[in-house]
C-alpha cells in the first residue's frame, strides 16, 4: 500500500496557517459546531468583561484575573489551533487535488459519427452527453466507455504513474474526469454533472468542507454537554453555600474552577480526531464517503474476502506434473512446455519455468521449431502449438477430454482408453481437493497426464487472519471455485469460512443473513454485479479500476484498487473510536486532581481547614487555580499529536485492549495531572506570576 | 471496630448472596409468566384482577404506553391518598381521633409515599389514623414497590427481548410483583416479627401510669404487617415517628436482622433476574459485584468512623465510639451497618439518628444517595439507576476497545446516552439546586437546628435524601413548614419521575434494536476490570460534582473536629 502522501504531524507549512486558522475559528457560527468550547469561548469572554470593569473600577487581583482571562482563552485557541492542524492536513491535499482539475475543452459528439464533433467547455456538460476522448485528451468528466478502448493515466487520483487500460463493457468501463488518455479513443457518456465529480467529491472530503458529524461523534458530543451541565449545577450552586458560609468566591475563579471541570481536553480535540481519522484513510489511499462508513469498518464482525487477489496471488502456478501410467515425468514436461512456450499467460510461464527448474527442459524457439501457436478461447478452453504435423494442447481436463474424443473420431483412431480417461480424472480431482486447478496435457490425441496449477496463498496472510480472529472479526473467503478446491484453500488460508461457486446472488444472500444475525459486514467488490452486495453491507469498498455502478453502490473507495485493504481500513475505524474514548477517559479522570487542587484554594479564606485537602502542597490560592486552568489548556496542546495519530491499535481481544487502554488513559489519566499541576505550580511560583 | 462486629457484617452479606439466585430465579419465572409454586393460589385471583380491569397478562405494550399505565396508576394513588388523610376524621379506624391532616403535609406525604421515598414530616403516632396507615400509606408501600420492580423489569426486557417494540404489560408486571413477590415475603414474614413481639392490633393507644406514678400514652396499632413492606419495598416510612429505632418497630437484634436483609434482598436479587433474563448469570453478579465494593467500601468507612468516635470526647477522658443518638440494642456496628443498607438502598427507615453520627459517618449515607442509590437500591430503581451509569459507563470506556459501544450486544448510540443524562442530571439539579436555593431563603434557613457546616448537612441531606427517593431524615431540620413541605414533594417526584421516563424511553429504544453476537471484539461485561471500570465511574461522574457541597458540609467539619484547638 502507498503511504507517498505522509506529512510529519508537526509540519511548519501545516502549523503556521494553523495559527492564523486558531484565530479565525473564534467566529461564534464555527465555534457552536462545538457545545464544549462554545461554553468555554461564552465564559472566557464574560470574565473579560468583568476583568476590564475591574480594571476601570480599580478591582483587586486584576493581575491573577488577568492571567485566568488570558489562560481561558488560550483554552479556547488550542482547541481550534488542534481542528486547523487536523484540517491543513486535508487541505494540503486537496490543493493537489485542485491542481488537476483544469479548465478542460471537451468533444461533444452530437450523432453516432466519430467525427462530428464540436468543442464545448468541460462545464458545460450534461449527464448522458457523449463525448470523444482521443489521445492527449483530459476526460473532461466521470463517465463510462461505451466504445473503445485506451490506456489512461490516472495518476491524477491514484498518485500511480502506470497507465490503466479502460475499455466498453465489462468492469473497467469508468472513467474518471481530470484523468488523462495516453493512446487510442475512447467514446464516453458522462455520468456526473459538473461540480459533483469524483475529483470535486474528493477534494470536499480531504478538506473537511462537507464534514457530517458521524453518529458516534454525535452521542459524544451529547455526553459532553450532559457532563457540562451536570457541572454548571456544581458550579453555579457554589456561591450560595458559601455565601451560608460566610463566604464569597470571585467570579474569575468559579469560572476557572467550571472550565477545568468540563471536558475540555476531548471538547478541544474531537473534530480533530475525526478529521484526522479520515485523513488516515486518505493516506492509505481510501476515500471514505461519509464519516460513519469509518466508524461502521470499527464495528465490522465479518470480513468478506475475494479469494483471488486478495488472498491468493492473483496467478495460480504450476507445482507439479502427474503423467498416467506409461508416460515419464520427462515426456510430460516436454509436451507441456512446448504447448506453453508462447503463452503469455502467468500460469503459462509457469510451466515453462517448472519444466526448466525441476526438469532440466530449456526454452526453445518457437520459429526454430516452425511450430504456431493455438491461442486460448473460451470455446475450446485449450491452449498449445502445432507443429511438424504435431499437435499439443493443455487445457481445463473436460475440455481436453471432449478434444480427444473428438480427435478420434475424426482421424478414426483408436479411443483413449477408458482407464487412462479414469486415471486422469482421479488425478484431476485428487489435485482439486488439495485446492490446486487440473490442468490436462494431450498430445497428438495421446493422454500424457495432468499438471498441478496451484493458488499460491499470500505470504502473511494466515497470521494476518489470526489477528482478526483475535480482533473478533469473521473471515469469509468468496470464490468462484468448486467447493473441494475452496475447502483446500480456505484452510490453507485460515479463513474461517467460505463460499464456493460464489454469484452475486449468493453474495448479497450472505449478507443479508449475517445482518439478520446483527452483524456488520464489509466487502469489497469492483464489478458491476458486486454493486447490489456493495450497496447491501455495512462497509463495502469499490475498487477504483471498478466500473461507476461499482464506485456509486460503495461507501469507500479504494484508489490502489487492493482488496486486502479491508483489513487496514477495519483498524482505522478502530483506532478512530479507540481515540476519542481514550481522550473521554483521560478527560474525566483529569477532574479528580483538579477539583484537589480547586476547591481547598477556593475555601480557604473561610474555612482555613480545608486546607487539609491540599494533598498536592501547592503553595498559595491563587497559584492552585492558576496551575489547573494552565495544565487544562497545555494538556490540548500536549495531545494534538495523539489525536491526529491516534491511539495505536493491537490485535489482541477487547478484553486486553480495555485494560491496557484504561490502565494507559483511565488511571493515567488520574495522576498525570497531579504531577503537571503540581510542576507548574513550582514553575509559576519560581517566576513569581502569583 | 471489633472482630464480633466484623462477623455480623459478614453475615449480613453472606445472606444477601445466599437469597440472591433462589430469589432471583422465583422472580424470573413469576415475571416471565412461569407458574410458580404460588399459582394455584393467586392465579385465579391474578386472572381475575386482569378480567376486572379489562386487561390481559398477554397484552404487550409499547414503551409510551408503559410509562403512561404506570404514570396514571401512581397519579391516581397520589389522589387518593391525599384525600384521605384530607378526610380522615370522617372515617373509621381511627381510635385516636386524628383529626385532617394540613394540606401541604398531605400533599408532602401522598408524594412520599407515591414517589416510594417516605420521607416523613409528620410523627405516624400522632397524626395518621390507623386507616390512612393500612389502606393509604401501606397500599402504597406495596404498589410504589410493585410499580418500582414494573420500571425495572421492563427495562429488562429491553435487553432481553431481540428486537421488538413492546416491553410487556404494566398492569401484570404490577400485579405480580404484589402478589408473587411483596405479599407472601410480607405475610410470612409480619409473623416472623410479631413473634418478635412487634405488635399487631387494632387497639386504641393504651394509657399505662408509670412507677413514678405519671400518665403515658403507649401508641401501637398494625405495626408487624406495616414494618415488612416498609422494608421489602425499601420504603421506609415508619409506624412510629422514632422509625426502626422505636422498639415496638425494631424490638430485637433479630428483627433488626430481618429488616437489614429484606432491604436488600428484592434489590440485590433484581440484578439475578437481569442476568437471567438476558441469558448469563454472570452480567448480573458482575453488578452486584460493583453494588457491593461501593457498600463494603461505605460500611468500612461508617462504622470505622463511628468506632473511632470522637477525639474531643477522647479529650475529656471519656473513651470509646460514637454512641450519640445510638440504640444500646444495636450498639454501634449494627447502628453504621443499617444506616449505609438504608441509604445505599432507598429505604430511608432508620435504627440510630444519622444526624447524630460522626460527620464521616454521617457523609457515607449522604454519599450512598447522591449517587443515586444504585447500591442495591431501591426495589426496581436501583436497577434502573445503576444501567443508567452502565450505560455511560460502557459509552465512554467501551469506545476504548475500538467498536460502537455496546451493551449485552445493544448498540449504545445518541438517544440512549441523551437520555442517561438527562437522567444522570436531575439528580444534582433537585439535591444541589433546592440546597442552594433553600440556605439563602430566610424560610429555608429558620429550620435549621445547628449552625455551621452541620446545619448545611441537614438542608443537603433533606433534599438528598428526597431526590433519591431515600426517606431517611438526618433530624435537626424541622421539615413539616409549608417551605420544605412543598419542595421536599417536588424534589421527591422529579427524584422518581424525571429519572423513570428517560430511562423507559431508553428501554423503548433499545428494545427495538437487534443484539449484535458477542466476539473477541466485544466489550466484556461480567469480568472484574468491567466492575472496576463501572465503580470510577460512578465515583467520578456521579460523585465528583457534589465534592464541593460535601466539602463545605461533612468534610471540613470533619477537618475542623480533627483541627480542634486543644488536641
Amino acid at each position: 500500500m502507498s503511504q507517498s502522501k505522509s506529512a510529519s504531524i508537526m509540519d511548519a507549512r501545516i502549523l503556521v496557517p494553523a495559527i492564523s486558522g486558531a484565530f479565525k475559528k473564534l467566529d461564534p457560527r464555527s465555534l457552536a459546531r462545538n457545545p464544549v468550547m462554545f461554553v468555554v469561548a461564552v465564559v472566557s469572554a464574560l470574565t473579560t468583561i468583568l476583568f476590564l470593569r475591574d480594571l476601570l473600577t480599580g478591582g483587586a487581583n486584576l493581575g491573577f484575573s488577568l492571567q485566568i482571562v488570558i489562560w481561558l482563552w488560550f483554552t479556547v485557541l488550542f482547541a481550534n489551533f488542534a481542528e486547523a492542524v487536523a484540517e491543513g492536513r486535508g487541505k494540503a491535499q486537496a490543493e493537489s487535488l485542485r491542481r488537476t482539475r483544469t479548465e478542460t475543452q471537451a468533444k461533444l459528439l452530437s450523432g453516432s459519427e466519430r467525427d462530428a464533433f464540436r468543442l464545448v467547455p468541460g462545464t458545460s456538460l450534461k449527464v448522458g452527453d457523449v463525448v470523444l476522448v482521443e489521445a492527449g485528451d483530459i476526460i473532461p468528466s466521470d463517465g463510462e466507455v461505451i466504445e473503445g478502448v485506451a490506456s489512461v493515466n490516472e495518476a491524477a487520483i491514484t498518485g500511480e504513474s502506470a497507465p490503466v487500460i479502460r475499455e466498453s463493457g465489462g468492469d473497467r468501463s469508468a472513467v474518471t474526469g481530470g484523468t488523462q488518455v495516453l493512446s487510442d479513443w475512447i467514446r464516453v457518456r458522462i455520468t456526473a454533472a459538473a461540480g459533483s465529480t469524483f475529483i470535486d467529491r474528493m477534494i470536499a472530503l480531504v478538506e473537511g468542507a462537507e464534514r457530517q458529524k458521524t453518529p458516534n461523534e454525535i452521542a459524544l458530543n451529547i455526553l459532553l454537554a450532559g457532563m457540562t451541565l451536570i457541572f454548571v449545577l456544581a458550579v453555579v450552586t457554589i456561591p450560595s453555600f458559601a455565601n451560608y458560609a460566610g463566604g464569597y468566591i470571585p467570579v474569575v475563579v468559579l469560572v476557572a474552577l467550571f472550565v477545568t471541570l468540563i471536558p475540555t481536553t476531548i471538547g478541544a480535540l474531537l473534530s480533530a480526531i475525526g478529521i484526522a481519522g479520515m485523513d488516515r484513510l486518505v493516506r492509505f489511499n481510501v476515500l471514505a464517503m461519509s464519516g460513519r462508513a469509518v466508524e461502521a469498518a470499527g464495528d465490522v464482525d465479518t470480513l468478506l474476502l475475494d479469494k483471488t487477489g486478495t488472498i491468493t496471488l492473483g496467478n495460480r502456478q504450476a507445482t507439479e506434473l502427474r503423467p498416467v501410467r506409461g508416460v515419464t515425468e520427462q515426456e510430460l514436461a516436454d509436451a507441456a512446455q512446448l504447448a506453453s512456450l508462447a503463452d503469455e499467460t502467468p500460469e503459462g510461464r509457469s510451466i515453462v519455468v517448472l519444466a526448466k527448474e525441476k526438469y532440466g527442459i530449456r526454452a526453445r524457439d518457437m520459429q526454430s521449431l516452425h511450430a504456431t501457436f493455438v491461442p486460448f478461447t473460451a470455446q475450446t478452453r485449450m491452449s498449445g502449438v502445432d507443429f511438424d504435423g504435431s499437435s499439443i494442447r493443455k487445457g481445463a481436463v473436460e475440455a481436453v477430454l471432449k478434444h480427444v474424443d473428438l480427435a478420434t473420431v475424426a482421424t478414426g483412431g483408436n479411443r483413449a482408453s477408458a482407464s487412462t480417461i479414469r486415471e486422469i480424472q482421479t488425478i484431476a480431482d485428487d489435485i482439486a481437493k488439495s485446492g490446486g486447478t487440473p490442468l490436462a496435457v494431450v498430445r497428438d490425441g495421446r493422454l500424457l497426464g495432468v499438471v498441478h496449477l496451484k493458488d499460491i496463498v499470500k505470504g502473511g496472510i494466515k497470521e494476518r487472519f489470526a489477528e482478526l480472529r483475535r480482533m473478533g472479526i469473521r473471515t469469509v473467503m468468496i470464490t468462484g471455485d468448486n467447493p473441494m478446491t475452496a475447502a483446500a484453500i480456505a484452510a490453507e488460508a485460515g479463513v474461517d469460512d467460505f463460499l464456493a461457486q460464489a454469484t452475486p446472488e449468493m453474495k448479497l444472500a450472505l449478507i443479508r443473513e449475517e445482518q439478520a444475525k446483527g452483524k456488520l459486514v464489509a466487502m469489497c467488490g469492483d464489478g458491476t454485479n458486486d454493486a447490489p452486495a456493495l450497496a447491501q453491507s455495512d462497509v463495502g469498498v469499490a475498487m477504483n479500476t471498478g466500473t461507476v455502478a461499482a464506485r456509486e453502490a460503495g461507501n469507500m473507495v479504494d484508489l490502489d484498487s487492493d482488496p486486502t485493504k479491508l483489513i487496514e481500513i477495519v483498524e482505522i475505524g478502530k483506532q478512530l473510536l479507540m481515540t476519542r474514548g481514550a481522550l473521554t477517559t483521560f478527560s474525566i479522570a483529569n477532574d479528580v486532581a483538579k477539583y484537589f487542587a480547586i476547591i481547598p484554594a477556593m475555601f480557604l479564606a473561610f474555612y482555613p481547614q480545608l486546607g487539609a485537602l491540599n494533598i498536592m502542597g501547592l503553595a498559595t490560592p491563587q497559584s492552585a487555580i492558576l496551575s489547573a486552568i494552565i495544565f487544562n489548556a497545555l494538556i490540548i496542546v500536549a495531545l494534538i499529536p495523539l489525536s491526529l495519530r491516534g491511539v495505536k491499535y493491537r490485535a489482541v481481544g477487547a478484553g486486553a485492549l480495555l485494560s491496557r487502554n484504561l490502565l494507559i488513559y483511565g488511571v493515567g489519566g488520574l495522576i498525570v495531572p497531579f504531577a503537571g499541576i503540581k510542576a507548574i505550580d513550582m514553575a509559576i511560583t519560581a517566576l513569581g506570576l502569583v | 471496630m471489633t472482630v464480633n462486629g466484623w462477623i455480623q457484617i459478614l453475615v449480613f452479606c453472606g445472606i444477601i448472596i445466599a437469597l440472591v439466585k433462589p430469589l432471583g430465579g422465583y422472580m424470573t419465572r413469576v415475571f416471565n409468566g412461569e407458574r410458580t409454586i404460588l399459582s394455584i393460589i393467586f392465579g385465579p385471583l391474578e386472572r381475575g384482577l386482569y378480567k376486572l380491569a379489562g386487561t390481559s397478562d398477554r397484552e404487550e405494550q409499547h414503551w409510551t404506553t408503559y410509562t403512561g399505565a404506570f404514570l396514571l396508576f401512581n397519579f391516581a394513588g397520589f389522589l387518593l391518598l391525599y384525600v384521605m388523610q384530607r378526610v380522615q376524621g370522617s372515617l373509621p379506624f381511627n381510635p385516636a381521633g386524628m383529626g385532617a391532616v394540613p394540606p401541604e403535609l398531605a400533599f408532602n406525604t401522598a408524594t412520599s409515599f407515591v414517589a416510594n421515598t417516605n420521607w416523613q414530616n409528620y410523627g405516624g403516632e400522632s397524626t395518621m389514623s390507623y386507616l390512612v396507615q393500612m389502606a393509604g400509606l401501606n397500599v402504597q408501600n406495596f404498589v410504589s414497590a410493585a410499580s418500582g420492580i414494573a420500571i425495572a423489569i421492563a427495562l429488562i426486557r429491553a435487553f432481553s427481548r431481540k428486537s421488538g417494540k413492546t416491553l410487556g404489560n404494566f398492569w401484570a408486571d404490577l400485579v405480580r410483583a404484589t402478589l408473587y413477590v411483596l405479599l407472601p415475603i410480607c405475610v410470612v414474614g409480619t409473623l416472623v416479627l410479631v413473634w418478635q413481639g412487634v405488635p399487631q392490633n387494632l387497639n386504641p393507644y393504651t394509657v399505662a401510669t408509670t412507677l413514678e406514678g405519671a400518665q403515658q400514652t403507649i401508641a401501637q396499632g398494625p405495626v408487624a404487617s406495616q414494618m415488612m413492606i416498609k422494608h421489602l419495598g425499601t420504603n421506609g416510612g415508619g409506624f412510629f415517628n422514632a422509625n426502626a429505632a422505636h422498639p415496638f418497630e425494631n424490638p430485637t437484634a433479630f428483627a433488626n436482622l430481618i429488616h437489614m436483609v429484606m432491604i436488600f434482598a428484592i434489590g440485590a436479587a433484581l440484578t439475578n433476574v437481569f442476568g437471567r433474563m438476558v441469558g448469563s448469570e454472570k452480567q448480573g453478579w458482575a453488578i452486584l459485584a460493583a453494588m457491593g465494593v461501593l457498600f463494603i467500601a461505605g460500611v468500612v468507612i461508617c462504622y470505622w468512623a463511628e468506632a473511632a468516635g470522637n477525639p474531643l470526647v477522647h479529650a475529656l477522658g471519656i473513651d470509646g465510639g460514637n454512641m450519640e443518638g445510638k440504640e444500646a440494642r444495636f450498639g454501634i456496628v449494627l447502628s453504621a451497618l443499617f444506616a449505609v443498607v438504608t441509604t445505599a438502598a432507598s429505604c430511608g427507615a432508620v435504627n440510630a439518628m444519622h444526624d447524630s453520627f460522626m460527620a464521616l459517618g454521617g457523609m457515607i449515607p449522604m454519599i450512598n444517595m447522591m449517587l443515586g442509590e444504585i447500591i442495591v437500591g431501591g426495589v426496581g430503581a436501583g436497577f434502573y439507576g445503576i444501567l443508567l451509569f452502565i450505560i455511560i459507563a460502557i459509552f465512554v470506556a467501551g469506545l476504548m476497545v475500538g467498536r460502537t459501544p455496546e451493551y449485552l450486544g445493544k448498540k449504545i448510540e445518541a438517544k440512549e446516552v441523551k437520555m442517561a443524562m438527562l437522567a444522570v442530571l436531575c439528580l444534582p439539579l433537585t439535591m444541589l439546586g433546592f440546597t442552594a436555593i433553600a440556605i439563602v431563603l430566610p424560610t429555608g434557613l429558620a429550620s435549621i437546628a445547628n449552625p455551621g457546616p452541620h446545619g448545611f448537612s441537614e438542608v443537603l441531606y433533606a433534599y438528598t435524601s428526597a431526590a433519591a427517593n431515600n426517606g431517611s431524615a438526618f433530624g435537626g431540620l424541622s421539615g413539616n413548614t409549608p417551605w420544605y413541605n412543598l419542595t421536599l414533594g417536588l424534589a421527591m417526584l422529579m427524584g422518581r419521575f424525571l429519572v423513570i421516563i428517560p430511562a423507559m424511553a431508553i428501554a423503548g429504544s433499545l428494545v427495538t434494536k437487534k443484539v449484535s453476537p458477542a466476539s473477541a471484539g466485544t466489550f466484556p461485561t461480567h469480568g472484574p476490570l468491567f466492575v472496576g471500570l463501572l465503580v470510577g465511574v460512578i465515583l467520578i461522574v456521579g460523585g465528583l460534582t457534589f465534592f464541593p457541597a460535601l466539602a463545605l458540609g461533612p468534610i471540613v467539619e470533619h477537618l475542623a473536629m480533627i483541627q480542634a484547638p486543644g488536641l
